[in-house]
């Protein structure tokens, strides 16, 4: 037997042609390219900055501010206040009008995405129309319009519009009621509170006895029964106690014009509508694509089972469907906050035009402000983006 | 071996009476019966439906339409103390200042050089995105080359009068690159042909395009102060897309790269601006760029929106991108490597011609997504087509209270038509590109 041992030794080549002496040698080039692009610029704005006299650091967030806020939901005040204060005042009306557009749009766009998947021709065109409309103008000429439109057709503060209940609407926005909280607030609080708790325990001990004993016990009712219902009947008994937590401010009807009472800017309404309606349109084709995704013999399955159509679509269509719509539903919420930021066009005073417009103007730290704005935003992506990636670990379908 | 079962049969002896027809299948009634009434909760939604149009579709054709004034030159036709019509938009308004709304403060005399700019786009669009076209490599070439740097001169009026230094500077410059390949062309021991082709057509187009717009044509300068309106969204949504697309292929291809480094630099950049609201990266360009850079330069007022809405456009095109790269079976990428092409080869010839193929439908959407937010440099300061309607709403000749109205309702108008377009054709790519897989 011969064994033929061929000792071809690879050719000596150079070792420029090892991929991984390549890969380090890219890797080096690209950190020196943005190491030095860094550098350049750090050494042209600190020396920019010297020659334009502007401070930098973040000391400026304790200075006062001197400007009013038009909308602020903490004590604010030209001249007690610091730019600090006008920046959590921004991030607060930033937070608390996508937190309410986010709310709207979420029921509007899922009418709107079923409806475009209806029997019916007329609701699904009308549906199609809607979303075609909106999707194809820019948010910008959007706001600008609802801005007009909700301020032109609103009177004078002299002749306001007396809607009854203590609401009442001019051009400065509409004013309601004021609710003041009492000292024992606190009470209806931690009725609430153990409302939520009673319910959790609720649905576990009814699921487990669906799960033992195949009865089915009412869920819905129960929830709202405790979540509500209790804290209503705290609320009930304490007035009838004659300790009342909650007590109103109306607004009163002067000469030129309202006093007291909670103000909301047109400018509010006006950015609420605009972004509701507009990412409406998108959740909707989320919406869409996402029951589409549910195969059509799911709910025939379910329907051979037995199970009534409301049954086939709460137990089998939605969950199935949750699967696709969460993820790019979440990134809809996204957007929404992002283009809250639109709110500088029309002067509503979010983060973008408090912070990155009047403190930017004032102080001129251009660097400090735009990280600190931008920081937020990135923020409230990534931890958005974080809970995102471990809900789809739970949900996603197990595989072998 | 007996396996039947013994089942009591069931055989009917007589014929079944045939069930009568279904009184209407067909025709306009059978149908609106089957679509609109086909229960009594659809009867009611379509009632509301109906309901819901008649109380919003008339108002807004009257408004539109039939209450419009059409003709006029100032504001007292859409005044109703002066006898005018306040019932309706005034497009009397917007034919008046169409012009401006088209060309901004572009001097007058000149604004045939922005038709021209408009023609070479549509040819630029057309080329690439009709899919039978000929030659759209060549297509390729036009958009992303000759094109810009013909606008470019067309549109500043070129003759840059860049000086004898700065052509003495670049001969160095083009003599050290040629020789930096011809250098590692030798350690590599590979041959210098090729290095040489590459380096000297680098050089070549770089000088070529610093060339033309040195030559002075004999254009008279506009200074992109005076530039405007539709031209101005034009001109943003054009750069935006022909910096955005290669540089997005770049960040694709550094995320999806093995090299830790490239990778993490693409990352970061890509999730960093996608996280931000395009209105902090214009402020940002807008204040920040200025100081990032020696004191003696100044970046056109005009240019700093360019580059941010570049930027952003980019993260968001490479995330389209590299879902093409992702769709390609590995196959592809096995397939080119042992054919024996190197990386640059097997992306160019092999990988990108498909990936690219297949999200064009993506690139598109990117593209509606890109050209409306060009709407948000008029909050920078930027004269685009909202801008100018922002000017002209003031303007105290039209002063009615239908302008607003007007005016926003053109530019809903003007992005309608581009976006809605743009999306019906990649609806049709989209169709079209389904139809190999269709079973």
């Amino acid at each position: 037997m011969q064994t033929v041992v061929s000792q071809t030794s690879p050719p000596k080549k150079s070792f420029l042609y090892d991929p991984k002496v390549r890969g380090i040698f890219y890797q080096v080039v690209v950190v020196a390219a943005i190491v030095f692009l860094f550098y350049a610029a750090a050494s042209n704005a600190i020396e920019n900055l010297q020659r334009a006299k502007i401070a930098s650091g973040f000391g400026f967030l304790n200075n006062t501010a001197g400007f009013d806020i038009s909308q602020t939901l903490i004590q604010f005040s030209a001249a007690g206040s610091t730019y600090g204060d006008a920046f959590i005042v921004g991030l607060l009306n930033t937070l608390i009008v996508s937190a309410i557009g986010i709310f709207f749009t979420t029921i509007l766009g899922f009418m709107v995405g079923i409806a475009r998947l209806s029997k019916n021709w007329m609701v699904a065109k009308v549906a199609m129309v809607y979303v075609e409309v909106l999707r194809n103008i820019p948010l910008l000429v959007q706001l600008l319009f609802w801005y007009i439109a909700v301020l032109g057709a609103l009177p004078q503060p002299r002749n306001s519009l007396d809607m009854g209940a203590g609401f009442y609407l001019n051009s400065r926005g509409l004013f309601m009621a004021k609710p003041i909280w009492g000292s024992n607030i606190s009470v209806i609080i931690a009725a609430l509170a153990i409302g939520v708790v009673a319910t959790f325990v609720y649905r576990r001990w009814a699921r487990k006895q669906q799960e033992q004993t195949g009865r089915q016990y009412p869920v819905g009712k129960v929830t709202l029964a405790l979540i509500l219902g209790l804290p209503i009947l705290t609320w009930i008994a304490l007035a009838l106690a004659g300790a009342n937590p909650i007590t109103f401010e109306m607004p009163r009807k002067g000469t030129f014009n309202l006093t007291g009472g909670q103000q909301i800017l047109p400018e509010f309404v006006a950015l609420l509508l605009g972004l509701t309606t507009y990412t409406a349109a998108f959740i909707a084709e989320v919406v869409r694509a996402g029951i589409l995704a549910v195969s059509k013999g799911q709910s025939e399955a379910a329907g051979s089972l037995g199970l009534t159509p409301g049954q086939t679509l709460r137990l089998v269509v939605i969950p199935q469907a949750m699967r696709v719509i969460v993820p790019p539903l979440t990134s809809q919420y996204l957007n929404l906050t992002k283009n809250s930021s639109l709110a500088v066009a029309i002067g509503y005073p979010d983060l973008v035009q408090v912070f990155m417009g009047t403190v930017l103007n004032q102080t001129g730290q251009a660097i400090e402000v735009v990280v600190i704005t931008m920081g937020v935003y990135l923020t409230i992506s990534l931890v958005t983006s974080f809970i995102m990636n471990i809900y789809n670990r739970r949900v996603a379908i197990v595989e072998r | 071996m007996s396996t039947a079962v013994d089942v009591p049969r069931f055989v009917r002896a007589k014929q079944v009476e045939a069930l009568p027809p279904p009184n209407l299948a067909r025709g306009p009634i059978a149908w609106i019966r089957e679509n609109l009434f086909s229960g009594p909760l659809n009867t009611v939604l379509t009632l509301v439906v109906f309901y819901l149009l008649y109380v919003s579709v008339p108002p807004l054709v009257r408004f539109l339409f039939i209450d419009a004034v059409w003709t006029g030159s100032d504001r007292a036709v859409c005044r109703a103390d002066s006898g005018g019509s306040e019932t309706g938009a005034c497009w009397a308004f917007i034919w008046d200042k169409i012009n401006y709304f088209i060309y901004g403060s572009y001097t007058i005399s000149e604004r045939w050089r922005v038709d021209v700019f408009f023609a070479l786009l549509a040819i630029g669009v057309v080329w690439l995105l009709w899919l039978r076209a000929p030659r759209r490599d060549l297509g390729a070439v036009y958009f992303f080359w000759i094109f810009p740097v013909v606008s470019y001169i067309l549109l500043t009026g070129g003759n840059a009068d860049l000086g004898v230094r700065f052509w003495i500077g670049f001969a160095i410059f083009g003599a050290l690159v040629i020789a930096l390949f011809a250098f590692f062309a030798a350690l590599l021991k590979a041959s210098m042909r090729p290095a040489f082709i590459m380096s000297g057509g680098i050089v070549a187009v770089i000088g070529i395009t610093l060339a033309l717009v040195d030559i002075d044509f004999g254009l008279a300068h506009v200074p992109t102060s005076l530039w405007g309106g539709i031209l101005v969204t034009l001109l943003v949504a054009t750069v935006g897309i022909v910096v955005s697309l290669p540089f997005g292929i770049v960040l694709a291809l550094g995320r999806r790269s093995k090299l830790p480094i490239i990778r993490m630099a693409s990352v970061i950049f890509i999730e960093f601006v996608r996280g931000v609201p395009l209105i902090t990266v214009l402020i940002m360009a807008n204040t920040m760029l200025p100081l990032f850079l020696p004191g003696d330069i100044t970046v056109d007022r005009l240019l700093r929106p360019l580059i941010g809405t570049a930027l952003f456009a980019s993260a968001y095109m490479a995330e389209v991108v590299r879902g093409g790269l992702q769709a390609m079976p590995k196959g592809q990428y096995e397939g080119a490597m042992s054919l024996g092409l190197n990386y640059p080869q097997m992306m160019s010839l092999i990988i990108l011609p498909q990936a690219l193929r297949i999200v064009i439908p993506g690139i598109v959407n990117t593209f509606i997504g890109l050209f409306k937010d060009t709407s948000l440099v008029a909050i920078v300061g930027i004269f685009d087509l909202v801008k100018t309607i922002e000017a002209s709403r003031i303007d105290p000749n039209w002063a009615a209270p239908t302008i607003g109205i007007t005016g926003y309702a053109f530019a809903a108008l003007f992005y309608f038509i581009f976006c809605f377009g743009m999306s019906r054709y990649s609806l049709g790519v989209e169709r079209r590109l389904a139809a190999g897989q269709k079973r």
